[in-house]
């Protein structure tokens, strides 16, 4: 080998050393386990790590087109369209509710409510909302932390009700009691009333559990039946009578287990900048203006069949409970026993991360009006009132640390 | 199948032949003495005749590794074979020209006709060409060997907004005049089209790619209705390649055993492509620019764009021209790429906000030709991926390593 020859392999061999060296370095970084919302909680089995990997993929990979069961009428193809990065959704992906203004019950049961169908497959019309009927715009929620919900008793959400307000502060959270679908199967934490059974997920809290959740969102906003809800949605009533030429059930029942699962097994928002004096200052506020009352911060689990999820502490900031959220809020609407202006405390756990997934905007409380934290306590009535009025008494230094421990969530 | 392995043994054979006497194969080296155009990069390719048979071989093959990560999230390294191409060309008789590539992806796993046609030359400005058509539109699309690439990834918007390599079954004229410095060409083609699977597929927004999974392409019309190609290409010497191209069709079936079933809903597409070598310095500048225009259904969702567009420029710069490891001519170029494509150009109905759906990439990379048939490549290749909502962008970014060459 000549000298020349030499050179130019030594150059090679060099430069293939510092690529493999400078490999790593030059490859984007993880981000922060505090700055994104997905993920799974610590202590999952390598079997449980496996079923939640399935669920992410058919949660947030598995799109349905007319050929494999989307619509006809739908809202979205995938759950990940409405749910990115597991955050709070975008008013693209807000969906409508009809029906009552009163508590008689839905009346437009069979004129295709309560959800409409605002979008079709080609050659189909969507859903328009029938004329006199209340309806209500829900943007769709963050999916963090549900399973820690979940693995709540009845008894430890009513311990918190006080529909009379006996202790006179104000509040009077009351549980949404729901009639379960047929395949709802009570574990030892529910409580039945009458039949009924206490409402923790939605707006209104008018799910039961997660798998009433996802077997309605797989129905009703993507148009895929299941073997849990085999029919199609109709359109104002009228059932299309070709469907959408897929097989029934068009998703299986081990992919809607899998949502579930995942929906179960999806961690809950790290808090950022705990250390920070604003932060911890405007904890204190937070308290103090009696915003805990209602967006209670700690929770206890009890045993639970995913042992990840038994005897957790966890702070999400929600009772689970219907409260009256006074004129602004009031949207004419009911669902459940959850009348016109009640509407279940959200979660405020992962609200500082909203924007990553709201692209780059807040849209905030039940429909997304609140473009800000700021705006969000101002729509604050009813129950709520004497907060927001405290929180107008406070001096930009305190509001500004109120907002800065908000964002840290 | 038999065929292909029969192919496959003949054209193995051939080499083995080739080696023994070397005045049995001659190699055809391409015409470059004109001023050639991106359409005639069918006939550009080096190819072998075998003896007296009025068959000519050719083919090219590539093979890659590459170590990716989005977002913290290690790929791991990885080895491809994405491609193995063989073309077999022959002149039937004076100004008739039969020429065929057949490709082999994924290890074999994809077989497919890329292109087979039949060409007739009337007059140099008018040939009559039929059968399996690559469409012109773009430029890549035509021109998309991979040993005349100095980077790994084809360009995202002509693989994506254009689905090269989109080739389908029809008739079409082109033709070509030549005076002096300059070269103008034209191409127009009669062939079947997409279908709907361009808005209801898996990928969640508009995809003409999806349409490639159509085999049924090559048998039928999906709607009865021809997809038009027209292409115009001018080259100046001194200048460069400018192309200009559309390409449109009815993409859904809206008639079902004479039965409307919803309007006729159109695809149309238009590119600029242009290529230029800078004097002196002998850089290497090409370009190709997409836009798509899709009607889709309004009650459908936003999701899918009816506005696409996209584009890619390539440098590639001569560093070192001159014998290297014994090779002689052989050349070292550093090479730079930048590429955007934006799958949905709109704005949400709900909030009036910019629907994103977009991607930027950056892709430095260096290139080793010891010939000009063959080229060793290394790139890295960083990305932006931003969703429809426009949340913070997936970051992607990896090294890719490999070689193609025509044999």
């Amino acid at each position: 080998m000549n000298y020349s020859k030499r050179y130019y392999v030594l150059f090679v061999i060099i430069l293939f050393v510092c690529t493999i060296v400078a490999c790593e370095k030059l490859l984007p970084k993880a981000p922060n386990e505090d700055e994104i919302l997905d993920g799974p909680v610590e202590g999952l089995s390598e079997s449980e790590n496996a079923q939640f990997f399935a669920g992410d993929i058919a949660f947030n990979d598995e799109v349905f087109t007319p050929q494999t069961g989307l619509g006809p009428y739908f809202v979205a193809s995938s759950c990940g369209t409405c749910h990115a990065g597991d955050g709070k959704g975008h008013p693209f992906s807000t969906l409508t509710r009809f029906g009552q203004n009163d508590s008689t019950g839905n009346q437009f049961l069979s004129m295709g409510g309560p959800q409409l169908q605002n979008r079709a497959i080609p050659s189909y019309v969507p859903e328009q909302i029938p004329n006199g009927a209340a309806f209500t715009k829900l943007t769709p929620p963050a999916n963090t932390g549900l399973g820690f919900l979940a693995a709540l008793t009845d008894a430890q959400i009513l311990s918190n009700a006080d529909p009379n307000d006996i202790n006179g502060d104000g509040i009077s959270g009351v549980p949404n009691y729901i009639s379960p679908p047929s395949y709802f199967q009570p574990q030892w934490f529910h409580q039945s009333f009458n039949g009924k059974y206490i409402g923790r997920f939605g707006k209104k809290a008018a799910a039961i559990d997660l798998l009433q959740q996802t077997v309605n969102a797989y129905n009703q906003d993507m148009g895929v039946t299941s073997i849990f809800s085999n029919t199609e949605p109709s359109v104002n009533g009228v059932q299309s009578p070709y469907g959408d030429n897929v097989p029934d059930p068009e998703v299986s029942s081990s992919s809607v287990l899998n949502v579930v699962f995942y929906l179960r097994t999806l961690k809950a928002p790290v808090q950022r900048n705990q250390s920070d004096l604003n932060v911890q200052n405007g904890k204190n506020i937070f308290k103090n203006i009696g915003c805990d009352k209602c967006h209670i911060s700690q929770w206890t689990t009890n045993q639970s069949d995913i042992i990840a999820l038994s005897y957790k502490t966890f702070y999400p900031y929600t009772d689970l409970l219907l409260h009256d959220m006074g004129m602004d809020l009031d949207d004419g609407y009911t669902e459940g026993i959850a009348k016109t202006s009640e509407w279940k405390t959200p979660a405020l756990w992962g609200i500082g991360l909203s924007k990553n997934s709201q692209g780059g905007q807040y849209y905030l409380m039940h429909d997304g009006r609140a473009k800000s934290i700021e705006s969000a306590i101002q729509l604050h009535g009813g129950e709520g009132q004497n907060s927001r009025q405290q929180y107008n008494l406070l001096n930009n230094a305190d509001k500004e640390a109120l907002i800065s421990f908000l964002e840290s969530l | 199948m038999k065929k292909i392995f029969f192919l496959l043994i003949l054209t193995t054979s051939i080499k083995c032949l080739a080696q023994k006497d070397s005045s049995f194969v001659n190699r055809i080296k391409p015409d470059t003495s004109k001023l050639n155009l991106n359409m005639d990069a069918l006939y550009t390719r080096p190819f072998l005749q075998i003896g007296k048979l009025p068959l000519s071989l050719g083919g090219y093959v590539e093979a890659n590794s590459s170590y990716f990560g989005t977002n913290g999230i290690r790929e791991g390294l990885s080895f491809q074979l994405p491609r193995l191409t063989l073309f077999m060309s022959s002149t039937i008789k004076k100004r008739i020209k039969f020429l065929s590539e057949i490709e082999f992806e994924e290890g074999g796993r994809k077989i497919s006709i890329e292109f087979a046609s039949m060409d007739i030359e009337l007059l140099p400005l008018l040939n009559l060409r039929g059968g399996i058509v690559m469409n012109p539109i773009g430029a890549f699309n035509q021109n998309h060997d991979g040993p005349k690439w100095e980077f790994i990834s084809r360009p995202i918007s002509a693989t994506t907004i254009i689905p090269s390599t989109w080739n389908t079954v029809g008739f079409g004229v082109f033709g070509k005049y030549r005076r002096n410095n300059l070269t103008w060409a034209y191409e127009l083609y009669f062939t079947n089209g997409f279908d709907d699977k361009i808005i209801a597929n898996t990928e969640n927004r508009t995809w003409l790619p999806a349409s490639k999974q159509n085999t049924e392409r090559f048998e039928k019309s999906f709607n009865g209705v021809p997809l038009i190609t027209a292409k115009t290409a001018v080259r100046y010497k001194k200048f460069g390649e400018l192309g200009i191209s559309w390409m449109g069709g009815v993409y859904n079936k809206f008639e079902v055993d004479g039965l409307v079933i919803d309007k006729r809903r159109r695809i149309d597409l238009l590119a600029i492509d242009f290529n230029t070598t800078l004097p002196k310095i002998k850089t290497n500048v090409n370009i190709e620019w997409v836009w798509a225009i899709v009607d889709v259904p309004k009650t459908y969702s936003q999701q899918f764009g009816s506005k696409l567009q996209g584009g890619f420029l390539d440098i590639v710069q001569p560093v070192i021209r001159r014998k290297i490891l014994g090779w002689e001519n052989s050349v070292v170029n550093l090479v730079f790429r930048t590429e955007y494509t934006d799958y949905n150009v709109s704005n949400f109905n709900e909030t009036g906000e910019n629907i994103y759906d977009h991607l930027i990439a950056i892709v430095p990379g260096i290139s080793f030709r010891p010939s000009s048939q063959t080229v060793i490549r290394a790139n890295y290749r960083y990305h932006w991926q931003r969703d429809i909502l426009g949340n913070p962008p997936a970051l992607t970014a990896g090294f890719q390593f490999g070689f193609s060459t025509y044999f």
